[in-house]
């Protein structure tokens, strides 16, 4: 293994051998290739599930905030991100932050995906899911736990969270904590507002902290 | 550490390109398969900088080792002249199978780990054992081989 420890010596990827002779021009992609992969991409999540070799899972869902890229470990659901904030900068911090083990493998996110879609279309009032709280620790995770005791269609505010933490002086730790839920929508920070009644900051952006207050002042 | 499903969208493609010119299309995706099984595994283990596609490249080799082995110990019947390839043959992996089944393991082996997967033939030389030259050429003498059937093809001789 010592000796591929150098990045990039090779002559070059396919392209450049390709190119090289009329010989190697028959070894160039076939049409069908994508399919096969595709195929082949499913088959190995299916297999490294019960090998115990997948260990985060994510898809991504469409929905009205945008685009959601669900996570889930063999605990449960992990982490809940908006488009904004880049699919490969989530994942990455997944990989770091818990195990390069990653795969696409929208099975396990079944159960967490079908019960979002029924939360946007006005029909599920609160979640019933197995939740990983590994992202966050110490004050904000006591925060993130605070936080669902708010119930569907009802606000809080900054200050409200941080004198139900037992820690009044709090207000901008309680803020911070709600900025970094790693499961926003299932976690509910969209509903802490600023004590003078505007909305406040938002992960997905203050446009999504918007739709899901109406969405649920509407039901 | 990148995550394991960039590993895979990078390289899968290039993984399958080996698979298929030293196994064969059906026995392709299984190694495939097999490879990427046995790199999510060992991934978390793999040393930062190494260079990720001749890792790869390795663990293949040896599920091609094991599917050869297997294959020796339940022969099947061989013809010895190659059919002839279908009309389109040049965009068929099929029918570039066929060519490439003419060639010896070694030959089709050597050709697969350069030219497909990108390796120097010192890093060839080391999967394959023998010498770089040797490896130089059974890649050089495998493509002389394709270029010539290719040919041969393209005049519908074969």
């Amino acid at each position: 293994m010592a000796s591929y420890d150098s990045a990039g010596a090779g002559p070059g990827g396919t392209d450049t051998a390709a190119a090289d002779t009329s010989g190697t021009r028959l070894l160039a992609p076939d049409p069908r290739e994508a399919a096969v992969l595709a195929a082949l991409h499913t088959r190995l999540a299916a297999d490294a599930e019960p090998a115990g070799l997948l260990d985060v899972a994510y898809t991504v869902i469409d929905s009205p905030v945008g685009r959601l890229i669900l996570a889930a470990t063999d605990a449960g659901l992990v982490r809940v991100a908006f488009e904004g904030e880049g699919v490969d900068t989530v994942l990455q911090d997944l990989s770091t932050r818990i195990s390069p083990r990653i795969l696409e493998a929208p099975g396990r996110l079944a159960r967490p995906a079908a019960q979002l879609r029924e939360y946007f279309d006005g029909t599920r009032r609160s979640f019933d899911l197995d939740l990983d709280l590994r992202l966050t620790a110490g004050y904000r995770r006591t925060v993130v736990q605070t936080l669902q005791q708010i119930g569907y269609g009802r606000t809080s505010t900054y200050a409200g969270i941080a004198a139900l933490t037992g820690n009044p002086g709090a207000v901008r730790a309680v803020g911070t904590a709600c900025g970094r839920n790693p499961l926003p929508l299932v976690i509910p920070c969209h509903r802490v507002l600023r004590s003078d009644g505007t909305t406040g900051g938002y992960r997905g952006g203050p446009a999504a902290k918007k739709i899901l207050l109406d969405l649920e002042a509407a039901a | 550490m990148k995550p394991f499903e960039q590993i895979v969208r990078e390289h899968g493609p290039a993984v399958l390109r080996v698979c298929r010119a030293v196994l064969g299309p059906d026995a392709a995706e299984d190694a495939w398969s097999e490879t990427f099984l046995a790199a999510l595994g060992a991934y978390p283990d793999l040393p930062e900088g190494a260079n990720v596609q001749a890792w790869l490249v390795t663990i293949a080799k040896r599920k091609a080792v094991d599917q050869h082995r297997s294959a020796a110990r339940n022969p099947l019947p061989v013809n010895d002249i190659p059919e002839p390839p279908p009309a389109a043959a040049p965009a068929d992996t099929d029918g570039l199978w066929t060519a490439l089944k003419t060639l010896s393991v070694r030959q089709r082996e050597a050709l697969a780990y350069h030219h497909l997967a990108g390796l120097p033939y010192a890093e060839v030389a080391q999967l394959l054992g023998g010498s770089e030259a040797a490896c130089r050429r059974s890649a050089a003498d495998g493509i002389k081989k394709l270029r010539t059937l290719y040919e041969e093809d393209r005049n519908g001789i074969l």
